[in-house]
């Protein structure tokens, strides 16, 4: 099966939701979790994890430092800040509410109009 | 506030593009993500050059990550800007000739453009230095009878003053006034206007020191002895003492007192002559030592007027007219009735509409250069596009947006047109500084200065000149298929597209350029014409002695026969004359004459209204007049003899056809004169006008007046000067003598024909420009691309015919069908052409050809050197290329 790119909008939140349950990640760390978490039915692509790496440091969601990777490899690595906690919980809530919104499109039955 | 953080972070981001850094953070962090995917790989047991190959083909295409990194990274538009410049300055770099020649050729349109915009800036745009100019008129008779400027006599202008409902304010000018100024030891011979007490305030200047005189003043003739110095009188004569207010000089010998000096930017109600003085016509008689304040007949008044608010010029003309009828019912000996118009004043009465028309045509043509260098570029540049559509697709496949390309593409563009455009403003600079230098345009105050609004335009032609020729090879990449253009040849279809448009461009820039061309063709034809006009005297070899003598009567007649004696005394002199005034130097007017018998001296009754010259004997022979029969005047002619007089062949012609003209009378000024003398036609205001008729009467029956010395020698003109001045100044000390070559004071009448030849002859030259590398860099391209071709055509045997043909025939093609396309654009643009240049007749078969002629020879010129690389295909060196 062709493994599905992540969903454009979607990678911020799987990125500040990563960081918030396992700590400091480097790029890869972060693509290969989400993948894993996904049970390998997504591909994250760099072209566009990067940049929005980039992004979220720019608006203060996160902070970035250089540092030794598990084989003593130099990577960047990226951690959640304060602000990105409370970036993650409005776009939490903002997710659940658009879910909720669809889950009850496909519940509906002609009866219930 | 997240988005001004992120704001902060960018503009910080795009600071880093100077420091060359910006790529640094990315790469290390590919690096480490490549490193780590592949450690990953090789721990499930794939072998390392695997894994990092695999990894890298994860990462996709980096190109693209780039970009989009960069997106959020700085703040792209300018980012990409800078980008692109600094990647077009490299590119350009790479190809100098190129960028040459496109900087050359626009430097030259743009350049052209801010030098004619630059004189239409300085003589159309800017207005008369007076409050409201939008509201001033000048009267202007319908009819011939009259000079340039003079339209009314000073009792008509005071009734319609008096009597016209339409204007707030009315002021009449004679701008022919000349006077000696002596102020303890200084003696100037200066030039001026007198106007009307109303002059000054409806005009609503202010004076720098002093004040200005005004109607309250005038008590009738001789009452209102004051004089207003221009600034630079001022300044030059009376070093800018304010003292000098108060102080009373000579004019004329009769004494006047300053009373106020002007504002430096103001100069009268005339672009080109700037006066030196304003003394109120009132004074007339000490002035010019005869008055027209009383006398109906007498044309010597320019009347200005300001409309009143609301009031149309339609409106204001009708009200005039009527009063104009009024006069004629009134007046019925004097006054003829003549209709009358409103024009803005400033450009020499009726000359003001050609004046305009030739610039605006000469902007035309200005525009149309930089058309043609755009069409030139913009083919250079859409071929130089499909020369790089392999590097330009390689960029695509690599993930660089199309949209990227088409920016790179325009931003070259821009770069050079910016280059160019900064070029052409500092040649026009020059070339504007040069010419404001040159002594014609310096006596007639036309100095055209780069102000704002030059910079302006120069901005603007170049802005457009880079988007429309930036455009087309921009919409080219977008379009393009780098798929195509990797696969080594462009298929056919695409470039058949490709060519029908540049076919197009360089049939418009040929038909543009043969236009042009055209026009300076028959530019230069009519100025060699007009200088072949037979002008009826010969300035060359002839000197001017102007001298203010300020004697009248038997006097004066005495003082300019002792002068004429001197001069003639000086060796090497072979004539010496003297006349009222020398043609070309405006003031004339028609002055009526009847036949013997008419006793009812009404304009209506006149049988001729010819130009009247007064001469002394001598001044035919000095300015090389010839006598076809009869004599010269003679100095037994005086008041108490019979009247006689010399007239030209068209004067004989008018009056008494073929029957012979000596012996004949006529009347002037109510005296009857004799014919005693026919002389050739000439010239006599202006290159342009119909055989006039002419009178040359002896001053001695004249009411008499200041005289020009006219001095024909064989010797160098310093040499006169010298000797002229010398001699002369023994026998009228203290009176200033001016001393010129003939030929130089006539530059000025040739200015117009000159300047029009000299802008036409230059933009002919430019378009020629234009063609040759339009035609050169379309043939040498298409016979580059097509080498193979060719090869392969030899290989089996094509005749050089056939491979000419095939390299070089399109190109030609396009030459033939511009050409004609041009030519009848041209014949169309007659009338524009006509306004131009004396003369112009697009018809002329010398100029056709020569057009036809100049054309084919550039179109040959420009192919002979890709047609001769086409022959020199070596097919076996050929085929092996590639």
């Amino acid at each position: 099966m062709k493994k599905k790119d992540v969903q454009q909008g979607t990678l911020t939140l799987m990125v500040l939701k990563t960081l918030d349950v396992l700590g400091p990640l480097h790029g890869y760390g972060i693509a290969r979790r989400i993948e894993q978490i996904s049970g390998e039915l997504l591909s994250v692509n760099q072209g566009t994890l990067y940049p929005v790496l980039l992004r979220l440091e720019q608006e203060g969601a996160i902070a970035s430092e250089w540092g030794e990777s598990e084989n003593n490899r130099r990577a960047r690595f990226y951690r959640l800040k304060h602000a990105g906690e409370k970036l993650l919980k409005a776009e939490r809530k903002e997710w659940e509410q658009t879910a909720a919104i669809i889950a009850r499109f496909f519940e509906v039955k002609a009866e219930d109009l | 506030m997240r988005a001004l953080r992120r704001f902060f972070a960018r503009l910080l981001g795009a600071m880093n593009i100077f420091r060359g850094d910006e790529d640094e953070r990315l790469r290390e962090e590919m690096e480490s993500h490549i490193a780590a995917q592949a450690e990953d790989s090789i721990r499930y047991g794939m072998t390392a050059e695997e894994a990092h190959r695999r990894a890298r083909m994860k990462m996709g295409p980096i190109e693209a990550v780039r970009e989009s990194y960069h997106a959020e990274k700085g703040l792209p538009f300018v980012e990409v800007v800078l980008r692109d410049v600094r990647y077009a300055f490299r590119v350009l770099r790479k190809s100098p000739a190129f960028t040459v020649v496109a900087i050359v050729t626009l430097m030259l349109g743009i350049g052209a453009n801010v030098v004619v915009f630059s004189v239409l800036n300085a003589i159309l745009l800017h207005p008369l230095e007076v409050s409201e100019p939008q509201h001033l008129y000048q009267v202007r008779h319908k009819a011939w009878m009259t000079g340039r400027l003079l339209t009314t006599s000073y009792p008509a202008f005071e009734d319609l003053r008096r009597r016209n409902t339409t204007f707030s304010a009315m002021a009449g000018i004679y701008g022919y006034s000349h006077a000696k100024l002596n102020w303890h030891n200084l003696a100037l011979s200066i030039a001026g206007d007198e106007v009307t007490g109303e002059y000054f305030d409806l005009l609503g200047v202010q004076p720098q020191v002093g004040r200005f005189f005004h109607a309250a003043d005038e008590r009738g003739p001789n009452s209102a002895p004051y004089v207003v110095l221009s600034d630079a009188l001022w300044r030059s004569a009376f070093h800018a003492d304010p003292a000098i207010v108060g102080a009373v000089v000579d004019l004329n010998k009769h004494p006047f007192t300053v009373v106020g000096v002007t504002q430096a930017r103001f100069h009268g109600t005339e672009q080109f002559v700037w006066p030196d003085y304003w003394v109120p016509m009132m004074n007339q008689e000490q002035m010019e030592g005869w008055d027209s304040l009383h006398n109906r007949t007498s044309v010597s008044v320019t009347a200005i007027g300001r409309l009143k608010p609301g009031v149309t010029p339609q409106q204001a003309t009708d009200n005039l007219n009527a009063i104009v009828s009024e006069l004629a019912k009134e007046y019925p000996d004097t006054d003829e009735g003549q209709p009358l118009r409103l024009i803005h004043p400033g450009l020499i009465g009726d000359e003001g509409d050609v004046i305009r028309g030739f610039l605006w045509s000469v902007t035309a043509l200005a525009l149309l250069v930089l058309a043609a260098a755009c069409a030139n570029l913009s083919s250079l540049f859409a071929a130089r596009t499909a020369d790089r559509s392999r590097e330009l697709a390689l960029r695509v496949a690599l993930g660089s947006s199309r949209r990227r390309m088409a920016g790179q593409l325009l931003t070259e563009a821009g770069l050079v047109s910016i280059m160019g455009g900064v070029a052409g403003l500092g040649g026009a600079y020059l070339l504007l500084s040069a010419l404001n230098r040159w002594h014609p345009l310096v006596e007639s105050h036309l100095v055209a200065n780069m102000d704002v609004r030059v910079y302006l335009a120069g901005l603007a032609f170049t802005l457009v000149s880079g988007l429309l020729f930036g455009l087309l090879p921009a919409r080219q990449a977008m379009r393009s298929s780098p798929l195509q253009s990797l696969k080594s040849a462009p298929t056919d279809q695409l470039h058949v597209g490709r060519f029908a448009m540049r076919d197009i461009l360089l049939g418009v820039q040929i038909a543009i350029c043969t236009l042009l061309v055209t026009s300076s063709f028959i530019a230069v034809r009519g100025m060699v014409r007009a200088l072949h006009v037979p002008l009826g005297f010969k300035p060359r070899g002839a000197m001017l002695v102007g001298m203010e003598l300020g004697e009248s009567g038997d006097l004066m007649r005495e003082k300019q026969k002792s002068i004429i004696d001197a001069a003639l005394s000086i060796p090497g002199v072979d004539a010496v004359g003297a006349v009222n005034r020398t043609p070309f130097t405006g003031g004339l007017h028609g002055i009526p004459i009847f036949r013997p018998g008419n006793t009812d001296f009404k304009l209506n009754n006149a049988a001729l209204a010819p130009y009247v010259f007064q001469m002394t004997p001598g001044y035919l022979e000095a300015a090389n007049t010839k006598l076809l029969s009869g004599r010269d005047v003679s100095w037994q002619d005086a008041a108490n003899t019979p009247y006689v007089a010399v007239v030209n062949q068209t004067f004989a012609q008018k009056m008494w056809g073929d029957t012979p003209a000596i012996g004949q009378h006529f009347i002037l000024s109510a005296h009857v004169t004799e014919v005693v003398g026919v002389v050739e036609d000439g010239k006599y205001h202006d290159l342009e006008e119909s055989p006039q008729p002419v009178v040359y009467q002896p001053f001695a029956q004249s009411d008499g007046g200041e005289a020009i010395f006219v001095v024909r020698s064989d010797r160098a003109a310093n040499e006169m000067t010298a000797a002229l001045e010398r001699t002369l100044s023994g026998i009228a000390p203290n009176v200033p003598i001016g001393v010129e070559s003939w030929a130089d004071s006539l530059d000025g009448e040739l200015l117009p024909a000159r300047a029009a030849t000299a802008a036409l002859g230059a933009m002919g030259l430019l378009a020629a420009m234009l063609a040759v590398t339009g035609i050169f860099g379309m043939a040498a391209y298409s016979v580059s691309k097509r080498m193979k071709e060719l090869g392969i055509r030899v290989a089996l045997g094509a005749r050089k015919v056939d491979v000419m043909s095939a390299a070089v025939g399109r190109p030609i093609f396009l030459l033939g069908v511009g050409s004609v396309a041009g030519l009848l654009a041209g014949v169309f643009a007659a009338r524009l052409l006509g306004q131009i240049v004396y003369q112009a007749n697009p018809r002329d078969p010398l100029v056709v050809g020569g057009a036809v002629l100049t054309m084919a020879v550039l179109g040959v010129a420009a192919a002979a050197i890709p047609a001769r690389r086409a022959l020199a295909v070596d097919p076996s060196k050929l085929m092996r290329e590639e």
